[in-house]
C-alpha cells in the first residue's frame, strides 16, 4: 500500500458546510426516514413470513422474548412504556386468535406498531451543537491532558504544544481516502480491541476532514451517560444485543441499508463486539456488512451509480484496559457468543474519565492504520473509485448483481457475497496490521515459555504459576531479534506493517516495548527482573498481548 | 428454447458429451484451439467420435465465446487450464457463471521446475483446484463444476447417467440443473465445491489403481478391496485439502468411484492396466490420445502429504510404480502387508 506516516498535515473538511453533511440531513429527517425504515422492513419481512399464520407467529414469538428480555435483563436506558407496550401487543394478538373482539388491530398493523417502534428506538440523534462540542472536549481536553502529562506539571494543562496528532500516528493513503468520500459512501470496518475504539474513530475521521460517520453503538453503552452523550452527538445508532428476533434485526439492518442508501458514510465493527482474546478478528459478523451490499443494489436498480466503499481500519494499542475480563470471557468461553455483561471498568462515568486520562496521557504511541479501499467485491478501487481487477483492468461492478442484462434479486447470492468481502477484510486486517514493540516481545516471551512445557495443554500451561517461568535474556533478545528480521521480510512482501519502533537495535526495542506493554495492568505481562532476565507476572495478560500476532505462522520461527 | 448460448471450452471426449448433453436443451458454442479439429468439426459435424448436435455451433474465438454466452463450460485438461483462463480472462465479467468439468489440480512452481523435480513441493499455498484457478484469474465469482460417474462414452450413447453441479451459489446449481437435465440425465446439486471438485480429482488415483489390479487378473473381491480402502483414503486426502466427509459419500464420490474403477473405458484405469501388463509409463501416455489426470494427480498428492506429513499408502505406492521403482505386483504384495485393521474411523 502507498504508506505515508502523515502527522503534520492539516486536512481542510471535505465538505466544510455541517448542513450537507449526510449525517445531519438524516436527522434532521429523522421522522420520514424512520417511516421508511419502518415499511421498508415490514415488506422485507413480510417477504420470510408470507402467510398471515407464519406473521402472527412471528409476532407471538417476538412478544414472548421480549417479555422475557424486560424480566431478565432490564437496562436503565430502556424506555419507561415498555412493558404497557408488548402488554398492549398481546392484547392485540389474543383478540385475532379469538375474533371475539371487534375494531383490533390487524397482524399487519401491530408489526407496523413494532417496527415504527423499533425504528424510532434506533435512530441516531445527532446534533450539530452537541457534535461540535463532544469534538472540542475530546481534542481540546486531551490535547491539555497530553502537555500535563508530558510537562509532567500542572500548567501544561495550559499550553497546547502536544497535541493528539503527535500521540496518535495516522497512516495509510490519507488523501485517496478523502476523494473516495468525495466521489462515494465510505464504509469503514476497524478491528474492535477496545470500548475507546469508537471514540479514537471518531477523532481520526474528523481530523481527515471527513464529516462525521454513522455507527451502530451497543446500547448498553447509552447506560453511561458520559458515553452516551459522545454517542448521541457523533451519529450513533443504537443497536440492542438483547434483541435478537427477526423483526428487530430487520429493522436494523434496514436502517443501516437505507442509510447507506442516502450517502451516509458508515462505521462498523465487523467483529461484531470487542476481540476476546486479543487476536485480529477472523471471523466477522455479517448481518450489516450485508446491508451495505443490499444498499450497493439499490443504488444501481435505482439508476445511481453511488459507488460503496469498503475501507479496512487497524487499531494498535500498547495497552488495552479491559485485556484482563477479555481475555477471562475468552478462556471461559472460547469462543461462545453469551449476552453481553457489561464489566467493571466502564461502569460509572468516573472510571471512564479516570480511565481515558490514562489512556491519553500515560500510554506511548497508538497508531491507526488505514487500509486500501474496495468495492463491496473485494476489489480494490483507485481514487476516482474504479474498481481494479487482476491485470489492471476495470470491473464495473453492478455486473455482480447483473444476469442476462437485468438486475437480479437473489439474496443467496449475496450473501455469498458478503461471506467473500469479510474474507477480504480479514485478510487486509492482517496486512495493515502494525507490529509495535510490545506486541513482538509479548508474541516472542509467550511462544517461548509456551515450547518450554509442550506436553501441557494451553490450559494447564496458562495454569503453571507465574514465578516458575523465566527466560534468559540473551535468548530472548536472540529470538526478537530472529523474528524482527522475519517481520520485516513479511513487511516487504505486503504481508504486514511494522511501526519506528521495530527499526531500533534489539536492545532498544525490547526496552520500549517493556516500557509500554499493559503498562497500567496490576500485573504485568512482561518484566525484566533484578538479575535482567524476562519474567511474567501474568500468563493469561502475556498470552492475550501475544495473541495480536497470530495468524501469520510466525510460531514456527520463535525458539 | 431460448435464444440465449451457452459457451463450452475445450472440444476432447468429454468436452464434446457435454457440450452433446447442453445442445438438448440450448444453443451452443463450442470452443476448440486446434485448428486441425475445428475443421473437421465444421466439414464432418463429428469430433472425439461423436457427431455434434444440429445446436452446437464451432468456435474458434474466445472472445466471441464469453461476449456471446453468459455461461460457460470449461472443459480441458488441468494442466492447461491456467493458461486457458489468463487467454479467457481479458473477456470476462462479474455477471459470467463458469461451470467446470475439469478433474484434475493445479500447481504453480517455480521458472522451469516441473512435477517430477525432486525439488518441486506442494502445499496448499501451490496446489489450486480448478475453481480456485477461476477465481485467481478472473473476475468471474458465480464458479461451479461438474462431477460423478460421466463415463463419456455411455453419455454418448444416451445411457442412463447423473452427475452433480456443485457450487457454493445457488443459482449456479439452478442453472447447471436447468441446462443439463434430460431425459437420460439426472443433475443433483451440492454446496461443497471444493468438496466435490476434490472426488473428481482423487478417485482418479483409485482408478488407476484399479486398472492395475486388472491387468494382474483379478477379480471383484480385490477390486471391491480397493474401492472401499480408496474411499478412506480420498476422505482422509480431501480433508487435508479442505472438503468434507459429505462429498465423499455421494454420487461424485463413491459413484463415480465406482464407475471409473471398473470401466476400461476410463482413461485412468487404462494406465493401471497396461503398467501391470508391463509396460512403461512414458510409452503409454506417449500411446493416448487425452490426458490421463490421475498420473499427475498421484505425482502432486504424493509430495503433497509427504509435505503435510501424513501417509496416503495406496498412493505413495503408486507413485513408486509411476517411477519405475516398483512393479506392480510387488506394489501389491506391499500394500497388503501394510497392518490396517480399523475399518472406519472417519465417521
Amino acid at each position: 500500500m502507498e504508506d505515508k506516516f502523515n502527522n503534520t498535515t492539516e486536512f481542510k473538511p471535505i465538505i466544510p458546510k455541517h448542513s450537507e453533511w449526510p449525517v445531519v440531513k438524516l436527522s434532521k429527517q429523522r421522522q420520514e426516514f424512520t417511516e421508511r425504515v419502518s415499511a421498508e422492513s415490514i415488506d422485507s419481512i413480510k417477504k420470510v413470513k408470507t402467510t398471515e399464520a407464519s406473521l402472527i407467529e412471528e409476532l407471538e414469538r417476538t412478544r414472548y422474548k421480549e417479555k422475557l428480555r424486560i424480566q431478565k435483563s432490564p437496562w436503565s436506558v430502556d424506555p419507561d412504556d415498555e412493558y404497557e407496550f408488548w402488554k398492549e401487543v398481546k392484547r392485540q394478538l389474543m383478540a385475532i386468535s379469538s375474533q371475539t373482539e371487534e375494531n383490533t388491530k390487524t397482524s399487519d398493523e401491530i408489526l407496523k406498531s413494532i417496527t415504527e417502534r423499533y425504528a424510532n428506538e434506533i435512530a441516531g440523534n445527532f446534533k450539530h451543537s452537541s457534535y461540535r462540542l463532544a469534538r472540542s472536549i475530546a481534542t481540546f481536553g486531551f490535547a491539555r491532558l497530553l502537555n500535563a502529562a508530558h510537562t509532567g506539571r500542572f500548567s501544561g494543562l495550559f499550553r497546547a504544544q502536544r497535541t493528539l496528532r503527535d500521540k496518535i500516528r495516522i497512516r495509510g493513503n490519507l488523501e485517496h481516502l478523502r476523494e473516495l468520500a468525495k466521489n462515494g459512501t465510505i464504509v469503514m470496518v476497524p478491528t474492535h480491541f477496545s470500548n475507546l475504539d469508537s471514540v479514537l474513530i471518531g477523532w481520526v475521521i474528523h481530523e481527515l476532514g471527513l464529516p462525521p460517520f454513522i455507527y451502530g453503538a451497543g446500547l448498553n453503552l447509552f447506560n453511561i451517560r458520559i458515553f452516551a452523550y459522545f454517542m448521541n452527538s457523533l451519529g450513533a445508532y443504537k443497536v440492542d444485543r438483547r434483541k435478537k428476533n427477526l423483526i428487530y434485526l430487520e429493522t436494523l439492518k434496514t436502517y443501516s441499508n437505507l442509510a447507506i442508501q442516502d450517502g451516509c458514510h458508515s462505521l462498523f465493527f465487523p467483529g461484531g463486539t470487542r476481540s476476546r482474546s486479543g487476536a485480529i478478528e477472523t471471523e466477522l459478523k455479517r448481518g450489516l456488512l450485508g446491508t451495505a451490499i443490499q444498499a450497493q443494489l439499490a443504488n444501481f436498480k435505482n439508476d445511481k451509480d453511488h459507488k460503496i466503499f469498503v475501507v479496512p481500519v487497524v487499531l494498535n494499542y500498547n495497552f488495552v484496559l479491559e485485556a484482563p475480563s477479555l481475555i477471562d470471557q475468552f478462556l471461559k468461553q472460547k469462543g461462545q457468543q453469551r449476552y453481553y455483561t457489561e464489566n467493571d471498568e466502564y461502569s460509572t462515568s468516573y472510571k471512564i474519565v479516570k480511565f481515558l486520562i490514562k489512556f491519553f496521557t500515560k500510554q506511548s504511541d497508538i497508531s491507526v492504520t488505514i487500509g486500501r479501499s474496495m468495492d463491496l467485491f473485494g476489489n480494490y478501487v483507485d481514487d476516482e473509485g474504479h474498481s481494479i481487477g487482476k491485470s489492471g483492468r476495470y470491473i464495473a461492478t453492478r455486473d455482480y448483481f447483473m444476469r442476462n442484462g437485468k438486475f437480479v434479486d437473489d439474496k443467496q447470492r449475496d450473501e455469498e457475497y458478503t461471506i467473500h468481502l469479510s474474507r477480504r477484510i480479514v485478510e487486509e486486517f492482517h496486512k495493515i496490521n502494525e507490529v509495535l514493540p510490545s506486541h513482538l516481545i509479548a508474541f516472542v516471551g509467550f511462544r517461548l515459555l509456551r515450547k518450554k512445557f509442550p506436553d501441557l495443554d494451553l490450559f494447564n500451561f496458562l495454569r503453571l504459576p507465574e514465578d516458575e517461568l523465566l527466560l534468559d535474556y540473551g535468548e530472548f533478545s536472540q529470538e526478537v531479534e530472529k523474528l524482527k528480521n522475519i517481520i520485516f521480510e513479511e513487511e516487504a512482501e505486503g504481508n504486514i506493517l511494522t511501526s519506528p519502533g521495530l527499526h531500533k537495535t534489539t536492545d532498544e526495542l525490547i526496552n520500549q516495548g517493556l516500557r509500554n506493554l499493559g503498562i497500567f495492568h496490576a500485573s504485568l505481562p512482561l518484566i525484566r527482573n533484578e538479575v535482567g532476565d524476562i519474567e511474567t507476572q501474568s500468563l493469561n495478560l502475556l498470552y492475550y498481548y501475544h495473541n495480536r500476532l497470530t495468524g501469520y505462522n510466525f510460531e514456527e520461527h520463535v525458539g | 428454447m431460448s435464444d440465449k448460448k451457452v459457451g463450452v471450452i475445450g472440444a476432447g471426449s468429454f468436452g464434446t458429451v457435454v457440450a452433446n448433453l447442453l445442445a438438448q436443451n440450448v444453443k451452443v458454442k463450442l470452443y476448440a484451439r486446434s485448428d486441425e479439429k475445428i475443421a473437421n468439426m465444421r466439414v464432418n459435424r463429428e469430433n472425439a467420435g461423436y457427431q455434434l448436435h444440429e445446436n452446437i455451433e464451432v468456435c474458434d474465438n474466445l472472445q466471441e465465446v464469453a461476449s456471446e454466452c453468459e455461461t460457460l463450460f470449461p472443459v480441458v485438461p488441468s494442466s492447461g487450464f491456467r493458461k486457458m483462463m489468463r487467454d479467457l480472462a481479458p473477456f470476462l465479467h462479474p455477471y459470467h457463471t463458469m461451470i467446470h468439468g475439469t478433474k484434475g489440480l493445479d500447481v504453480s512452481l517455480p521458472k522451469g521446475m516441473s512435477i517430477d523435480d525432486p525439488e518441486a513441493y506442494f502445499t496448499r499455498e501451490n496446489v489450486k483446484t480448478m475453481s480456485e484457478v477461476i477465481r485467481d484469474e478472473s473476475v468471474v465469482v458465480r464458479i461451479g463444476c461438474l462431477a460423478g460417474p460421466n463415463l463419456a462414452r455411455e453419455i454418448g450413447n444416451n445411457q442412463p447417467a447423473a452427475t452433480v453441479v456443485a457450487s457454493s451459489f445457488d443459482s449456479v446449481i439452478k442453472e447447471g440443473q436447468n441446462l443439463l437435465r434430460s431425459e437420460y440425465f439426472q443433475v443433483y446439486g451440492n454446496k461443497d465445491l471444493i468438496g466435490i471438485e476434490l472426488t473428481g480429482v482423487l478417485k482418479n488415483i483409485i482408478a488407476l489403481a484399479s486398472g492395475a489390479l486388472s491387468g494382474l487378473g483379478f477379480g471383484e473381491n480385490a477390486r471391491a478391496m480397493l474401492i472401499s480402502r480408496g474411499l478412506v483414503e480420498m476422505i482422509y486426502l480431501g480433508r487435508e485439502l479442505g472438503g468434507n466427509l459429505q462429498a465423499f459419500i455421494g454420487l461424485a464420490g463413491v459413484g463415480d468411484l465406482v464407475a471409473t474403477s471398473s470401466s476400461k473405458y476410463s482413461r485412468n484405469f487404462t494406465v493401471g492396466y497396461r503398467l501391470a501388463q508391463g509396460e512403461r509409463l512414458p510409452d503409454i501416455i506417449a500411446s493416448m490420445n487425452e490426458v490421463a489426470e490421475g498420473v499427475n494427480t498421484i505425482k502432486i498428492v504424493k509430495k503433497f502429504a509427504e509435505h503435510y506429513g501424513f501417509r496416503a499408502p495406496i498412493t505413495e505406492t503408486l507413485y513408486k510404480v509411476l517411477m519405475g521403482n516398483m512393479t506392480v505386483k510387488d506394489a501389491l504384495t506391499y500394500l497388503m502387508k501394510i497392518p490396517l485393521n480399523v475399518d472406519i474411523d472417519f465417521i
